[in-house]
């Protein structure tokens, strides 16, 4: 194999903090042609480099097209982790606003989007601490209740829920799940955040985190189990 | 204290069960649940809700009228504050 007289394929998220680097200081120009080879090219105008590396900048045309460009992706996050329309959109608008504030501070160590995806989560536990929500009441992870202890479930009837999850009935049930564990669910189960993750995010042990998700699979199970079937209602 | 995984009643199964799903391991393949019809359908249970909590939730657009409040938003951030 040739690989060590090639250059290794760059990373992504080091092509992208070298193309958005023109707007940051300490990237120098280079000035000789044997610089220029060692130098990617510039990102192609257009391109998401190019677009990030302007509203980095201060242009605000720009910055429109990374909201029209990952609008849909922070939207989705912020209604998923709230549960509910207007606070998403309230957060939706306070993540961009951050971002507005802190898009020069991005230096691509991550790729831009998780940067941005993380940004957001901030903005939402925030504001959840803001609500009083104290995030989740992490400590309750240590001290399972009778009620909600994993030991519970052991007894319970098999629920066969394979194949015929009530899509409407498991939305509902996510967005009655107690704040916290909703939060850990969708960090987990749905965004794919893993445990360590979360548990940096939100500052508590990952046996924790893992406690959390586990309490919150459980409580969605019986919700299933207790929601009368669709049109159930009488 | 160490459990033998073999004779595990299930709530010391349950109480594991954290633990041995967070940490990427078979669950489905512990002793416990290869003995036992009520764990196994707990576990079957949590990992359909999982599955199917992930295709849950789409993608949405939010309102067109967002962007036009942020716009504003950056606006007065932007310009000299005025009282």
């Amino acid at each position: 194999m040739t690989r060590a007289s090639t250059q290794p394929p760059e990373p992504l998220s080091s092509r992208l903090r070298r193309a958005a680097s023109p707007a940051v200081e300490d990237e120098p120009e280079p000035q000789s042609p044997a610089a220029e080879i060692k130098t990617p090219p510039p990102p192609q105008p257009g391109s998401d480099a190019d677009i990030l590396a302007r509203a980095q900048a201060g242009d605000h045309h720009a910055f429109a097209q990374l909201y029209a460009t990952h609008k849909r992706r922070i939207y989705s996050l912020c209604l998923r982790m709230v549960g509910n329309v207007a606070e998403a959109e309230d957060l939706t608008q306070e993540a961009f606003l951050q971002l507005h504030r802190k898009i020069a501070t991005f230096r691509g160590d991550s790729a831009f989007s998780t940067w941005l995806h993380r940004l957001a989560i901030n903005v939402v536990l925030m504001h959840l601490r803001k609500k009083g929500l104290s995030v989740i009441s992490l400590d309750e992870a240590m001290e399972p209740t009778p009620e909600e202890g994993p030991g519970r479930s052991f007894g319970a009837p098999d629920l066969s829920l394979t194949g015929s999850i009530d899509r409407l009935a498991l939305e509902r049930a996510i967005a009655d799940l107690p704040a916290g564990y909703r939060l850990i669910f969708v960090l987990h189960d749905i965004e794919g955040y893993e445990h360590n993750e979360i548990a940096a995010m939100l500052d508590c042990s990952i046996g924790n985190s893992k406690s959390q998700l586990h309490k919150a699979r459980l409580k969605l199970r019986d919700a299933m189990r207790t929601t009368p079937r669709r049109e159930g209602r009488r | 204290m160490t459990q033998d995984p073999h004779n595990m009643t299930c709530a010391e199964f349950q109480d594991r069960m954290p633990e041995l799903i967070g940490s990427g391991e078979d669950a489905g393949s512990h002793p416990h649940v290869l003995s036992c019809a009520l764990c196994r359908a707990l576990l079957s249970d949590l990992e359909t809700i999982a599955e199917a909590a992930r295709q849950l939730f789409p993608v949405v657009d939010p309102p067109d009228r967002l962007w036009d409040q942020i716009e504003s938003a950056i606006k007065q951030e932007t310009e000299p504050s005025r009282k």
